[in-house]
């Protein structure tokens, strides 16, 4: 049993919480994700880890209410109990295998999209703590949803916020933003963007422009998490990967998003599909792991 | 002497395609002891050679014979931790059974049947077949909760160690809960209690852990005061054809279809994991496995067929299995090769296109090399594909176990009589070394490594 010892709403549909997990804790990465599933009948949901702790014993997690199973993960209070948690699983960021003092020489700007910024947060961290400084845009529909905002700014980061309705920061996507600090002069070598699918195609494809190395952390379904059943394949380059285990971070250059896309709807009902249908062709597309964040 | 064995009860095909439960129903006691009356007991009994745990067969069929059931349930248990599951899923007709003496010139002794008697048998009365030593104090790491570390931890347990398994899934059992479908292997029953007999000999099992991710080999040896390692992780990496449109929705690998089926009980209403079997569905393959994932999409209501390069007699699954398929109305396309999956506008799968073969020349296997019929492509009108082409073993641990050997099909190398790998301390068996085998030859390599291992640690050699 994994007990939850926090819990925190940190916008209207996004909650966090601390678990109690010690294997997990302590070989966690930034990058990696675990499976957890609450009770004898749930399914198996793979989250990204928010932050670990090893000393504590702790993992953190931050969803957004989408369907059945997080409406349901919503309503657990501290005190109360997961039967399974397993992790850390994936490949952790490349940069931790990264020579320090070559890192610092870069410049890293960190691209987050409605809840996708949880997994933005472990990565900041660490490269912060290593004294390397970086850049982070953080894209949201208004202000209620921005979240972590204050957390990465205590990390010492630069931060950007972009909402859609310009309630906070800049009015507009984080693909505008993004452009606007490339065209006036920072010279960024790795992009980073975690959200929803359709964000990360289109900064993939504005990077792409400027040939910035470009990094993307994909969420397609999952059910083992162990490279066994193949339902995270996704195609990279002219390959097939399994992204529970080669990745979930690929080269954002290489992703067919548009494959990946159509095969995270899978599991959606005829009268889920339709909605999403309706939603594409007015823009406004909240699908995904990191829904929230409208496009196009 | 009947020259043909007493029949088992099995539910009626019509019926059964509407559930999930076990089609065999397994012999009554009068049935059993009828059918063991027909065992010679041979002195040289060959029906022992071909069991891979040597099973005293006349031994404990004589006991069936005179209704000392108990008995006969401590005689297997000399052997084989897993008779309810072996008597159930073993082929028999190419082990045991295989080689009877009957079989010559009439049908062979029910061997497996016989045996799955016994099993449920001593399960339903608490016969306790468990002798366990006084524990000698030493670790011992098992990797995987399949057949071949269940029947490792199992025999080091009775030998006294303090055996952990760790397992990367929430529920231990290995392909006996997430591939091998209910109907087959009832898990509650069968596969949970022989689990609990294991629990009850003082080995404990900690889920959710994915050794190469949660936990290094090293540190279990190094951080965690674990003497020695046992690793027996399967192989279940799905293979897939690389034909075009394979990654449209509604393919999907056996393992994935399986999965969301067995573990995670997608047939039943009030678990949460969804499953999607279309209407008309092809399985890709003729193993077991793909008997296994048409007769559950039979169960889900489609329309099934199996595909399948070769020809009929070829088909590499049970005898047993294709007969209960055919029984329950999957249709066997054969002599069929897929080349293309057909995707409609909106990227779901709306056929797969096909071409027909036929046998040419034997090839390396000796089996006849099926070759294309010039012209003959067709396309089948299906909404969902499942690919059982196979699997290898995972690279998670091999990756992370430094120094740990392994050949060019991702397979553990391991020593055939001890399991002792390039690593010191390191043992491994089962389909991690074999790549996809069966589940007796999974557990006999578990016996045997945890036999080497107690030697070892023991100082024996
Ligand atoms: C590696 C990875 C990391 C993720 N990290 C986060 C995270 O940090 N925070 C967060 O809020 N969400 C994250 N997700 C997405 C999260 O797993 C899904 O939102 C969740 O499973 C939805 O479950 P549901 O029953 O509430 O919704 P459903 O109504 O069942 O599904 C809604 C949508 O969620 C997605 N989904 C459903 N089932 C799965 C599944 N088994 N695996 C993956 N996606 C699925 C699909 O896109 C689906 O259309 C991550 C997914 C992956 C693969
Ligand atoms: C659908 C299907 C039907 C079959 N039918 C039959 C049949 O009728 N008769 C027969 O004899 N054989 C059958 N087989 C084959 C048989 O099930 C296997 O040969 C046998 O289960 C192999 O046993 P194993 O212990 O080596 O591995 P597995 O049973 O595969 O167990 C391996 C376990 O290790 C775990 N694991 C993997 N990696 C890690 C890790 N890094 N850390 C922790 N745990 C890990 C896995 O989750 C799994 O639980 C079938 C197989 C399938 C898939
Ligand atoms: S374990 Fe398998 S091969 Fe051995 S006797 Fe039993 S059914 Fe036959
Ligand atoms: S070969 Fe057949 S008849 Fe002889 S002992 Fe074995 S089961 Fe009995
Ligand atoms: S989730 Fe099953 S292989 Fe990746
Ligand atoms: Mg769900």
């Amino acid at each position: 049993m994994y007990k939850i010892v926090e819990k925190r709403q940190l916008a209207p549909q996004i909650y966090l919480m601390e678990i109690e997990a010690p294997r997990v804790a302590k070989s966690a990465k930034p990058g990696q994700f675990i499976i957890v599933k609450m009770d004898e009948k749930g399914e198996r949901i793979p989250l990204t880890v928010c932050d670990y702790n090893a000393a504590k014993g702790t993992v953190t997690i931050v969803f957004q209410t989408l369907g059945k199973s997080t409406l349901e993960m919503a309503e657990y209070q501290v005190g109360d109990n997961f039967s399974d948690f397993a992790g850390p699983l994936g490949q952790a960021s490349e940069f931790i295998h990264e020579d320090i003092e070559a890192l610092k020489q870069q410049k890293i700007v960190f691209v987050a999209g409605g809840v996708g910024t949880a997994p933005v947060y472990p990565q900041v961290k660490w490269l912060q703590q290593q004294g390397v400084q970086v850049d982070v845009i953080i894209g949201a529909r208004n202000k209620e949803m921005v979240i972590l905002e204050d957390e990465m700014k205590a990390l010492g980061a630069t931060v950007y916020v972009t909402t859609d309705d310009g309630s906070n920061g800049h009015k507009g996507l984080v693909t505008e933003v993004l452009k606007g600090l490339i065209d006036n002069g920072a010279q960024y070598d790795h992009v980073i963007a975690i959200g929803p699918m359709i964000m990360m195609k289109f900064v993939a494809k504005l990077t792409k422009e400027y040939n910035i190395k470009t990094t993307i952390s994909l969420n397609p379904i999952m059910v083992d998490g162990t490279g066994m059943c193949g339902a995270c394949r996704v195609t990279v380059g002219s390959e097939i990967k399994f992204a529970c285990v080669d990745g979930p971070e690929f080269d954002g250059h290489l992703v067919d998003f548009d494959e990946a896309m159509r095969r995270q709807a899978m599991y959606k009902t005829e009268e889920g599909r339709a909605v999403l249908e309706a939603e594409k062709s007015s823009h406004k597309h909240t699908g995904g792991c990191c829904g929230g964040h409208h496009h196009e | 002497m009947s020259k043909t064995r007493v029949p088992v009860r099995e539910q009626c095909p019509k019926k059964r395609v509407t559930n999930f439960e076990e089609v065999c129903l397994g012999y009554s006691l009068e049935e059993a002891t009828q059918e063991a009356s027909r065992c010679l007991n041979c002195k040289n009994a060959k029906c022992v050679g071909d069991c891979p745990v040597s099973i005293n067969i006349p031994g404990f069929i004589s006991h069936v014979k005179k209704g000392e059931i108990a008995e006969a349930a401590k005689v297997i248990a000399e052997a084989s931790a897993l008779p309810a599951v072996c008597g159930r899923v073993c082929p028999q007709e190419s082990q045991c059974e295989g080689k009877c003496i009957l079989g010559i010139k009439g049908e062979a002794v029910a061997i497996g049947k016989l045996e799955r008697f016994v099993a449920d048998w001593a399960r339903e009365n608490n016969v306790d077949t468990a002798q366990v030593e006084p524990k000698n104090g030493k670790k011992v790491a098992v990797i995987g909760s399949g057949p071949a570390g269940l029947t490792c931890a199992g025999d080091l347990a009775r030998k006294g160690y303090e055996v952990t398994i760790f397992e990367a899934l929430h529920e231990p059992g290995g392909v006996l809960v997430y591939g091998i479908p209910e109907f087959r292997l009832p898990k509650e029953t069968v596969v949970k209690s022989e689990i609990e007999n294991l629990k009850k000999m003082g080995v404990a099992i900690e889920t959710n852990v994915v050794i190469g991710k949660t936990v290094t080999i090293d540190q279990l040896l190094d951080e965690e005061g674990f003497e020695a390692v046992f690793i027996g992780s399967g192989a279940g990496l799905p293979k897939f054809m690389g034909i075009p449109g394979e990654n449209a929705n509604g393919v999907f690998s056996a393992n994935e279809f399986l999965t969301r089926n067995n573990l995670m009980k997608a047939f039943k209403e009030d678990y949460s994991t969804p499953i999607k079997a279309g209407k008309k569905v092809a399985v890709v393959g003729g193993g077991n496995v793909a008997m296994d994932a048409a007769r559950t999409a039979a169960r889900l209501g489609a329309e099934t067929h199996i595909v399948y390069r070769r020809s009929e007699s070829e088909l590499p699954a049970r005898v047993e299995e294709v007969h209960h398929a055919k029984e329950e109305g999957i249709i066997f396309d054969v002599l069929t090769n897929p080349t293309q999956v057909i995707i409609d506008d909106k990227g779901w799968v709306s056929g797969l296109r096909c071409i027909k073969m036929e046998l040419g020349e034997p090839d390396a296997s000796g089996r006849r090399k099926p070759v294309e019929v010039p012209n003959s492509e067709f396309v089948m009108d299906v909404d969902t594909v499942i690919m059982s082409l196979g699997t290898s073993p995972n690279p998670l641990i091999s990756s992370t176990t430094v120094g740990l050997e392994t050949n060019k099909w991702q397979c553990i190398v391991a020593d055939e009589e001890t399991g002792l790998t390039s690593r010191e301390r390191v043992f491994a068996g089962g389909d991690a070394v074999t790549g996809a085998a069966t589940v007796i030859l999974a557990m006999g390599a578990g016996k045997k490594a945890a036999k080497a291992i107690d030697e070892m640690l023991m100082g024996k050699k």
